[in-house]
């Protein structure tokens, strides 16, 4: 494999951003090819500045590196402005570390962490000069595959992808190197044999090992095996300890602007908060905490390393990490950082955000802060689990704004099961009360209220749920943008609700949308995560023309016997788990934390033998904790405070 | 107290634009542990200034920053320089020891970043935007022989004014650069490894009243040129009615590491 470099030096100058092509980051590692090492291209289906910060990607980068038996490299989708120009030259998809073609790594694997990439994938693939169908390829081709949290529902994608991977990725790359490695001492002589073989792997699904059966109304009657030796149900994978995995060590820094340009730590991984929206706190579960000391440690060698003045302390409820406030302040307050370095904790739950917290982050530069209250009444937020009062909320901004902060950005969701209009407008007279509480105290406050259409998730308790249709979403929005026209304080921004509906298809789709997807990229539709080149009509276009229905995927309820598309998946949570809470939520009914309550057995750590790994056993100080009481004092178990489901497994 | 800092720019880095090379010393001088002074307010920034900038894609053997640092901390030692020590004759450590600048400074930058000097900058100087008064370029040229273009060189120096079109704020505007041409030359044809054979033009264009970039250059002496490698091989300041460079480096010195880059 020789670099493609010298090729498409000439061809840089003349798209907008060739920073994107050139590698050079530190950290990057000089990859050592060898006849014993299977190579790894790790592939971001976007661009290059959304793709880099991924630290998933960057962590299998560094484990694959590390082992003597694997190489890894990496590779973004080439912008709109330069596709053209390597499709002209004859140039292929090519990695950005040593520039070699994507065709001769043994296997092409990309992250797919957003459904609306799905058409990039296959442009990728294409692009790599390796047939885009599954079916069409050779033993001297690369095996394709998949990992992400999109991937607990890979049907949609089942025609394009040789394996996926369900879950955490720490342990299994090292497997599927392994399994692939034989392979390619053996000769590799045959794709079923090793596609078989790496079906045996925890974790690993080979989709051209299942057959699907429909019903005549459409549904799936059953996915089955085609082998006896080929799982019926593949688990997801899961770590048990995230203090044995600190990682990435030396995180990737890039010579050009991208996303998250900052030290990223993750602090824990999972979330049992039970949000029944939210597909990562479901799927991610049980919750694992770094140790604080290894936290300071990677924040401190990681800064040094960087030259980073800024550091995410990241997961999915950064506020929820049992040694926050002590982490923040002694980053803050080393003297080594003179002052300069800034702390910012990407997801914040309101109910656990104190005006200690505040202060201390707001020493150095105070960047954005952003609060996801999800809905705008209490009743709402009952049935989606996020059970942050207004008080809450309210709390919150104060501290903020008392601390400084000019500008706060707040998060909801519109089209949530049992939504009313009281419910939509709601939204505005939160962010509308945060707005008075901000100019109470700062001139000049405002506040910015981002609406996004609900996706509705697989292996969530909203999977059943019908999504709303395109008119009724832009419907609410427009009743948003209305009723908060005139208001200066709010600024009101929404995601485009015709690309929702995309996303939903995707989201639930089933294998029969495979033609539509390669359809979609075939009529140029890439990028459709970039509203300047999303494109509706070739989405519904290519439905109409597979006879098949988007009412039927997008918009129907579903019911408690259907087999669902990712059935034969799982993420340790049991269906009558999910079901159950499905039904707490049209009743309106609460879960607290199970961190720090009894277990409701919904199987990820049962299922697994796994327990959740946190520091301290008591919850944060501050707020209500999702309970709705006032837990001001903190350290107390909220044993209790909701109506308690009775029903365990049935 | 200000130091201005030389430093080279080759190779695949050449395709970082100007506001990623300012990313890129924020970091580099964090990682190195320099003091480096913040500005006040809501948003402390780093004390730094770039001279012209580089078009993205260009090399360079001449660029310049000047950075404030704190002489009475030293982060070396994570901790202030002890009181006794400063303005003192005593030196204060590997921070202000201009000399060994390059050093400290090298490993902390990317590949295809040199540090090739460091001196203080007595306060009240006019600043490298204001001060650098000419730049020199070395532009290679594909798909043209040495012959012709030394004859449209030839006649773009005769003309009396050479008006170009280019785009300024969004507007079309048409500029004469032909008394920015301070001069001009063939100096043979490319050299072998570029990707098309051609000729090599090296060029002295002023930088004010506004400057003149390589590629307007090219529109100018007609012939539908296009540069493949563009190298700023020395920025000038005015001083007593003399050219020198804001910080001269000895003979010969920037050939060395330009040779290495083309190499790698």
């Amino acid at each position: 494999m020789v670099s493609v470099w010298p090729q498409l030096e000439p061809l840089l100058p003349r798209v907008q951003k060739p920073a994107r092509y050139i590698g050079c980051e530190d950290g990057a590692r000089t990859p050592a090819h060898g006849r014993g090492k299977v190579s790894w291209l790790l592939t971001y289906p976007d661009t290059y500045e959304i793709g880099l910060p991924n630290q998933g990607l960057q962590i299998l980068y560094e484990l694959l590196n590390e082992r003597p038996d694997a190489v890894a490299e990496r590779a973004y989708a080439p912008w709109v402005d330069l596709e053209p120009l390597l499709r002209a030259g004859g140039l292929p998809l090519f990695s950005v570390d040593s520039h070699r073609p994507a065709g001769g790594f043994d296997i092409l694997a990309f992250n797919v962490s957003a459904e609306l990439v799905y058409t990039n994938v296959l442009n990728c693939i294409d692009l790599a000069g390796v047939p885009v169908r599954a079916a069409e390829r050779r033993p001297e081709h690369p095996l394709v595959g998949a990992g992400g949290h999109c991937t607990y529902n890979p049907e949609p994608l089942a025609d394009f992808v040789d394996f996926f991977v369900v879950g955490d990725g720490e342990e299994v790359v090292g497997e599927i190197t392994e399994v692939v490695g034989a392979w390619k001492a053996g000769g590799r002589a045959s794709r079923d044999d090793v596609l078989r073989e790496l079906s045996h792997v925890v974790g690993v699904y080979v989709p051209a090992m299942y057959d699907v059966a429909y019903h005549d109304d459409g549904r799936i009657a059953a996915v089955t095996p085609r082998f006896a030796d080929v799982p019926a149900v593949v688990q997801k994978r899961t770590i048990a300890d995230l203090a044995e995995w600190p990682y990435p060590k030396t995180q990737l820094v890039p010579l050009t602007e991208v996303v998250h340009d900052r030290l990223n730590v993750e602090v824990f991984r999972g979330c049992t908060r039970g949000c029944r929206f939210c597909q990562a706190g479901m799927i991610t579960r049980p919750v694992r905490e770094r140790p604080a000391e290894q936290v300071r440690h990677m924040v401190r060698e990681g800064l040094r390393r960087t030259g980073y003045d800024e550091v995410a302390l990241t997961s999915l409820s950064t506020a929820d990490f049992s040694g926050i406030e002590s982490v923040v302040a002694e980053t803050v307050d080393d003297p080594t950082n003179c002052g300069q370095v800034s702390v910012s904790l990407p997801s914040l739950r309101v109910d656990a955000f104190t005006v200690g917290i505040a202060a201390q982050v707001g020493k150095a530069r105070r960047s954005g802060l952003t609060f996801a209250p999800e809905a705008g009444t209490w009743r709402m937020r009952q049935v989606i689990n996020k059970l942050i009062t207004e008080d809450d909320l309210y709390g919150a901004v104060g501290a903020a704004y008392s601390q400084g902060w000019r500008r706060m950005k707040l998060y909801f969701l519109t089209g949530l099961p049992t939504e009313t209009d009281e419910d939509t407008l709601g939204i505005a007279t939160l962010a509308r009360r945060c707005a008075d509480i901000g100019r109470a105290q700062v001139k000049g406050a405002s506040v910015t209220a981002s609406v996004g259409g609900f996706v509705p998730k697989p292996f969530t308790p909203f999977q059943w749920f019908g999504q709303n249709t395109l008119v009724e979403l832009q419907r609410k929005m427009y009743l948003l943008r209305d009723e908060l026209r005139r208001d200066r304080g709010v600024q009101f921004r929404w995601h485009d609700p015709r690309a929702t509906l995309v996303e939903g298809l995707a989201s639930r789709g089933d294998r029969r949308l495979g033609p539509v997807i390669e359809e979609v990229w075939r009529r140029g539709g890439v990028f459709q995560e970039w509203s300047e080149h999303f494109r509706l009509d070739l989405w519904t276009e290519a439905m109409a023309k597979h006879g098949l229905s988007i009412d039927w995927y997008v918009y129907r309820h579903r019911d408690e016997d259907e087999v669902l598309p990712w059935d034969h998946l799982s993420a340790g949570l049991h269906k009558d788990f999910l079901w159950q809470d499905w039904r707490d939520a049209l009743a309106e009914v609460g879960l607290p934390d199970c961190r720090w309550t009894p277990c409701y057995d919904c199987g990820a750590c049962t299922g697994y033998g796994l327990e959740h790994v946190v520091a301290s056993a008591r919850p944060p100080a501050g707020g209500s904790q999702g309970t709705g009481q006032d837990l001001q004092r903190g350290g107390e178990v909220p044993v209790a405070l909701m109506p308690r489901r009775t029903a365990g497994r049935r | 107290m200000r130091v201005r800092l030389r430093f080279s720019k080759l190779g695949k880095v050449r395709f970082t634009s100007h506001r990623d090379v300012a990313r890129i010393w924020e970091r580099g001088l964090r990682r190195a542990s320099l003091p480096v002074v913040y500005t006040q307010g809501f948003s402390p920034r780093p004390k730094l200034s770039f001279g012209l900038a580089l078009p993205t894609g260009a090399e360079s053997l001449g660029e310049y920053l000047d950075v404030e640092l704190d002489v009475e901390l030293d982060f070396a030692s994570g901790e202030a320089a002890a009181p006794a020590a400063r303005g003192g004759a005593a030196p204060h450590g590997p921070a202000l020891d201009l000399e060994a600048l390059p050093a400290r400074l090298d490993p902390a930058l990317p590949v295809g970043f040199h540090v090739q000097g460091a001196a203080e900058v007595p306060p009240g100087t006019a600043s490298l935007q204001q001060a650098v008064v000419r730049c020199t370029w070395r532009v290679t040229v594909p798909g043209v022989s040495v012959a012709h273009l030394t004859e449209l060189v030839d006649a773009a120096l005769g003309a009396d004014s050479l008006v170009v079109g280019r785009t300024r704020k969004g507007h079309e505007v048409h500029d004469d650069v032909r008394p920015a041409i301070r001069s001009l030359e063939v100096v043979g044809p490319t050299p072998a490894g570029l990707s098309r054979a051609g000729a090599t033009l090296v060029a002295e264009l002023d930088t004010q009243p506004r400057s003149v970039r390589p590629s307007e250059l090219l529109v100018a002496l007609g012939g539908d040129l296009r540069e493949e490698r563009v190298l700023r091989t020395h920025q000038w300041m005015q001083l007593d009615g003399a050219l020198r460079e804001p910080i001269g480096l000895p003979h010969d010195a920037t050939r060395a590491p330009y040779a290495q880059a083309r190499a790698s």
